[in-house]
């Protein structure tokens, strides 16, 4: 009992997103979101396109300002620091951006070593290693070091995302529509790819995804959001959050439409609505 | 699918339904003088969204160039990000400036001969032509040339960084888009529009010469003596004092129009396309507001002088 809690109070989070709502103009993205993640965690975030879910990462890295609300990383409200200590904190950060986004003026080999440039000091030596054993981790040869990212199938580009994305030893890893426009076998390759960080090192994910292959094979816990528009008066954004079980027999319509890939009358819904995400 | 620029079409939308309710009225809608003041009221409010909507781009606007200031004066960019933009803006707008500073060079002389032919006055032509040049066609081409050829590729280049999420990219690796993209492209302009401002000079001068000379056989001497007595040093520093600003202008909305840059491809040809425009208008802005200074700052130096 004593041990339980313990381990209870142990558990704390290391990402708190509290009451947070995104205004847009006079677009409401996200209203009234809570969200706490234990470190270690693997959680999917899944939802129809539009409904912001990359909104809701880039709000948690401090990419997008709160409208209400406050998000802390390990205990720190990120909202509250400086532009340095910011650009600190981001060192604890991997994004993989849903297209990659591979800086095209550079070649690969100085896209995955730009964290290691702009934060440390190594020598350039040690940088050419680093570069290169963690191309060959997500399966790149060598040969790609000196090729531009326009050169590159986007199943390659979204790996020297990850890539980039992991050579600072980050603690928490977004990844945005991991698997997203890749085919099955590549999008398995994605999916082993973030098993095996995981179990190479302790850290704390959030995978973005509409697809159910890779929630089920990656995820502990899933997070479903839904676009505002779709919400019943006094319902919360956060339709769902359960484990991959949970979600195979939640009873809620709407998540079975999405599990199962079904638009049911979503179509009339969105005419009625004029909605055009 | 983004809400972006909506207002404008409502407003012309608005603006039709109320004119056609006015022309054509129907019976079910209220008495006339109703409608034209509800049709009032709409315009106003159409114009203070405008007016207020322009007062916020003004003030982010400013916040922009303020940041730019700041990292500028807090941590130099690297050499990695300075040497393109360098190259960029000093090496390869050369050829083009030169080319404009001589056919406008030649165009002066061949105008202006005439004009004054028509007073006997051609000997004068070195120092009206030269004048002109080094005060206000030198400066203002080379900023017009580096604002078409180096702003608006600066602007498409951010605006697709913007638009395929690098910019973000950079912010999440814990470099700051200011300091990495935004400083690099302004210290280049600022640094190198002075040499090509007198790249453009010298060229113009150089062609107007050579038309005078050649073309016309105006004589060497008179030419070049009247060009002396016309041209002073100050003269000199007024244009590049006017470039210094046009640089910065050029540069700082670039980049801003590049940063705000809206979603897709048209999002990236508008970004270009605004940018050269809103450049050229604070051009001749800055050149007017300048010219203006300038001469009342000449004249409290040296009373008496003409400017
Ligand atoms: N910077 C922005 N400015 C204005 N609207 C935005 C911005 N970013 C996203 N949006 C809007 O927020 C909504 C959600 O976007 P997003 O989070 O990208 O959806 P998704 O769940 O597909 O990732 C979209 O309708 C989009 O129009
Ligand atoms: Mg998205």
């Amino acid at each position: 009992m004593m041990i339980e809690q313990l381990l209870d109070q142990e558990q704390e989070s290391i990402v708190d997103v509290e009451k947070l709502s995104v205004t847009f103009g006079s677009q409401e993205v996200l209203k009234d979101i809570t969200l706490r993640i234990p470190p270690g965690q693997t959680l999917a975030l899944l939802g129809e396109s539009g409904c912001g879910k990359t909104v809701l990462m880039k709000s948690i890295i401090g990419l997008v300002k709160p409208t209400v609300g406050t998000i802390e990383f390990d205990g720190e409200n990120i909202n509250q620091l400086t532009e340095r200590q910011l650009s600190r904190m981001r060192l604890r950060y991997g994004f993989i951006f849903q297209n990659a986004a591979l800086f095209d003026s550079m070649t690969i080999g100085q896209n995955v070593a730009f964290p290691l440039r702009q934060h440390g000091r190594f020598s350039d030596n040690q940088i050419r290693e680093m570069v290169l054993s963690r191309l060959s981790e997500v399966g790149l040869p060598d040969s790609v070091v000196f090729k531009k990212p326009a050169e590159l199938s986007g199943g390659m580009r979204k790996r020297v995302g990850l890539a980039r994305a992991l050579i600072m030893n980050p603690e928490l890893i977004m990844y945005d529509e991991p698997t997203t426009g890749l085919d099955p076998i590549m999008s398995d390759v994605i999916n082993e790819l973030i098993l095996r960080t995981r179990s190479r090192n302790p850290v704390t994910s959030i995978v973005v995804t509409h697809d159910m292959h890779t929630a089920r094979k990656v995820a502990d816990r899933v997070v479903m959001l839904i676009p505002r528009q779709r919400l019943d008066p006094g319902e919360n954004q956060v339709i769902f959050d359960g484990s991959v079980k949970e979600l195979e027999t939640c009873r809620d319509r709407r998540v079975q439409q999405f599990v199962n890939g079904e638009a049911g009358e979503r179509l009339m819904e969105m005419r009625a609505n004029g909605h055009d995400q | 699918m983004y809400p972006w620029g909506a207002p404008q079409y409502r407003r012309a939308r608005r603006l039709c339904t109320n004119l056609m309710s006015i022309v054509a009225p129907n019976n079910s809608k209220p008495r006339l003088t109703t409608r034209i003041t509800g049709w009032f009221t709409e315009w106003v409010l159409d114009w203070g969204e405008l007016v207020i909507s322009s007062c916020i781009a003004l003030g982010d606007f400013c916040l922009f160039i303020l940041s730019t200031f700041r990292w500028m004066f807090s941590r130099f960019p690297k050499g990695e990000t300075l040497w393109p933009n360098f190259y960029q803006v000093g090496v390869s707008s050369l050829p083009v400036v030169a080319l404009t500073g001589t056919f406008i060079g030649v165009v002066l002389a061949l105008q202006s001969s005439s004009q004054l032919g028509h007073y006997g006055l051609t000997n004068q032509l070195g120092g009206v032509i030269n004048l002109t040049l080094v005060r206000e066609l030198g400066p203002v081409l080379a900023a017009t040339m580096l604002a078409g050829r180096v702003g608006s590729a600066m602007a498409a280049e951010l605006g697709t960084m913007r638009v395929t999420e690098q910019i973000d990219a950079l912010s999440a690796m814990g470099a700051d888009p200011i300091h990495y993209l935004v400083v690099p492209r302004f210290l280049a302009c600022l640094l190198f529009i002075p040499t090509l401002t007198i790249m453009a000079d010298f060229m113009g001068v150089a062609g107007g010469y050579f038309y005078s000379n050649i073309w016309l056989n105006i004589d060497q001497h008179y030419y070049w003596t009247n060009s002396a007595k016309f041209v002073n040093n100050f003269d000199l520093f007024t244009g590049i004092l006017k470039s210094l600003f046009f640089g910065s202008a050029i540069s700082l909305i670039s980049c801003y129009q590049g940063f705000n840059c809206k979603p897709g491809a048209e999002g990236v040809g508008k970004a270009a396309t605004s940018s050269f425009v809103f450049a050229f208008i604070v051009i001749l802005i800055l050149d007017l507001s300048l010219g203006l200074s300038l001469k009342a700052l000449y004249e409290s130096w040296y009373p008496g002088g003409t400017y």
